[in-house]
């Protein structure tokens, strides 16, 4: 979202103090504190299907939050790509191998520490880099709307379709992967005799279709 | 008019249609599905032709005991019917009725996604039902649910995006407003998709195979009782509203008509809405259910690449004329 953000903020006023604290401000910063305890019991909790469903609340707050940054159009998208379909493939894949109810002892990694340090240093990087580049930008709210569908799609086809083109060619090579994964896996099983066991192979499939 | 009075008479209203247009489109589906099976249908309830059959209903559903199975994961049971009902409130705030400012909840700038990811959340509902329940018959529901939207959706939305193309707008009042007549032998193809895409999405006959209730008894809702069941329920009827809502504004013209242009336009949308919703009913009295894998069949090698040939088309007429 950093492109249309970066472009539409462009009318920076110079009167702004670092975070003062308007209404939409404190709103932020509210739904941020939420969507981030969110995102901790997601990774924490014990319960499969629970951890999926607060991912639910995680995105969704992240949606929120691009609403209030004036980008409606990611907001939406985010909705319909994240929660409406990553979600429901992630819940049919934990419904295929018939997640329990309850805590589920082997829910856990070894790696705790491994990961919690590429988390930090991941999310410090971004929050250094986002800070550093949009630190003293603002977003007038009472002119034209500055993320609307119209700005976004000017601004990801006229200054961003190098990049944008390069993201649809990995798509399609992961939509590629997945067929000729799945389609070997259906060899294979006819080679030895097995019943079909093409699941997960149609099932990634259509995520690289998304 | 005040601004507080504004919003809040607009909620008022959309409220208000929220829970009595599915309550008509469901007596219409109990005395359409009767006549067509050489039935009367409910006769008694209310006096006159049974027009009361579904308050009666619900009252009978408030007065049933909630029941939790012992097994079921009691917060996403119990959440799960709200979270299948709430987002066909919000997309009924993004539909206009009519061409003026007052004949829309909410104005949405990028209304065609709002609408479709809002209700492609609802499907989250019959999920958790169906996991939280702790009932084999239950998780094949959510299964088959989930199975299905993935196969839905993206025609769904490829249907939409060519209206979008043709209209050069994704706002809802934008599109009508740029409808002309000849629109309609142009889109049909995507108003096909996009038609069956959604009774699809709602999980209506021939495609109601997640809550076939002749082989897992009513899938996710198998082990709702009362006022919870009857919510969802009330998704499904407001579900046909939103999608025939839907279907009239993107591909039928939404108020434009033959006639009546200005100050009975909203008629020509409830027109058009209801036509659709009968048609909704008709199909579940005519059709046999598919079967899963049908589906999934029909999905991905007929609609999918119907709607890019829609896309296609809509894509050079559009480079033709402009």
């Amino acid at each position: 979202m950093s492109p249309a953000f970066a472009t539409a903020a462009a009318a920076a006023a110079p009167t702004h103090g670092f975070l003062s604290p308007t209404g939409v401000e404190v709103a932020f910063l509210l739904v941020g504190l939420a969507t981030f305890g969110a995102a901790l019991v997601t990774v924490t909790t014990r319960q499969l299907v629970h951890a999926a469903l607060w991912l639910v609340a995680t995105l969704g707050g992240l949606a929120v939050e691009y609403l209030l940054l004036t980008a409606e159009f990611i907001a939406w998208m985010q909705v319909l790509i994240y929660v409406g379909s990553v979600v429901v493939l992630l819940l049919f894949g934990l419904m295929l191998t018939k997640a329990p109810i309850g805590r589920s002892p082997d829910a856990d990694s070894g790696n705790r520490l491994a990961a919690l340090t590429v988390a930090v240093a991941a999310a410090a990087a971004l929050v250094w880099v986002v800070v550093d580049a949009f630190r003293t930008t603002w977003i007038d709210l009472d002119g034209a709307a500055s993320g609307s569908t119209k700005v976004t799609g000017a601004s990801l086809f006229q200054n961003w379709v190098l990049p944008f083109e390069a993201l649809s060619v990995l798509l399609l090579a992961a939509l590629v992967g997945a067929i000729v994964l799945s389609r070997k896996a259906k060899a294979d099983a006819a080679n030895t005799g097995a019943s079909a066991q093409a699941a997960p192979g149609s099932r990634s499939e259509k995520e690289g279709v998304r | 008019m005040n601004g507080a009075l504004d919003v809040g008479l607009r909620l008022l209203v959309v409220f208000v249609v929220f829970l009595t247009f599915p309550l008509i489109v469901g007596q219409t589906e109990h005395k359409v599905m009767a006549h067509m099976q050489g039935r009367l249908g409910p006769m008694y309830a209310g006096g006159f032709h049974g027009w009361a059959q579904l308050v009666a209903d619900g009252v009978k559903f408030a007065q049933k005991e909630d029941v939790v199975p012992a097994g079921a994961d009691r917060r996403i049971f119990q959440l799960a019917p709200a979270v299948a009902l709430l987002p066909y409130l919000l997309v009924l705030l993004a539909i206009p009725i009519g061409p003026s400012e007052g004949a829309v909840g909410q104005v949405v700038d990028a209304g065609i996604f709002f609408v479709l990811a809002v209700m492609g959340v609802g499907v989250l509902g019959s999920l958790m039902a169906g996991w939280a329940s702790a009932n084999k018959f239950s998780l094949l529901g959510g299964l088959r649910t989930a199975a299905q939207l993935l196969a839905y959706e993206l025609p769904m939305l490829l249907a939409a995006a060519s209206v979008a193309m043709a209209a050069g707008t994704v706002s809802l009042p934008g599109i009508v407003d740029a409808f002309r007549w000849w629109w309609l032998p142009w889109q049909i193809i995507g108003a096909l998709v996009f038609f069956i895409a959604g009774l699809a999405e709602l999980q209506r006959p021939p495609f109601d195979m997640p809550v076939a209730d002749s082989e897992i008894i009513f899938g996710a809702y198998t082990e709702y009782t009362g006022l919870r069941f009857a919510l969802f329920l009330l998704a499904e009827y407001a579900g046909i509203v939103v999608l025939c809502g839907l279907t009239t504004v993107l591909f039928l013209g939404g108020w434009h008509g033959p006639w009546g242009a200005d100050g009975l336009g909203w008629l020509w949308t409830l027109l058009k809405t209801a036509i659709l919703a009968f048609v909704v009913i008709w199909l579940r009295v005519t059709y046999p259910r598919l079967r899963e894998d049908q589906l999934q069949k029909l999905s991905w090698t007929l609609l999918v690449p119907l709607s890019l040939a829609q896309i296609a088309l809509t894509g050079i007429v559009k480079v033709v004329i402009s």
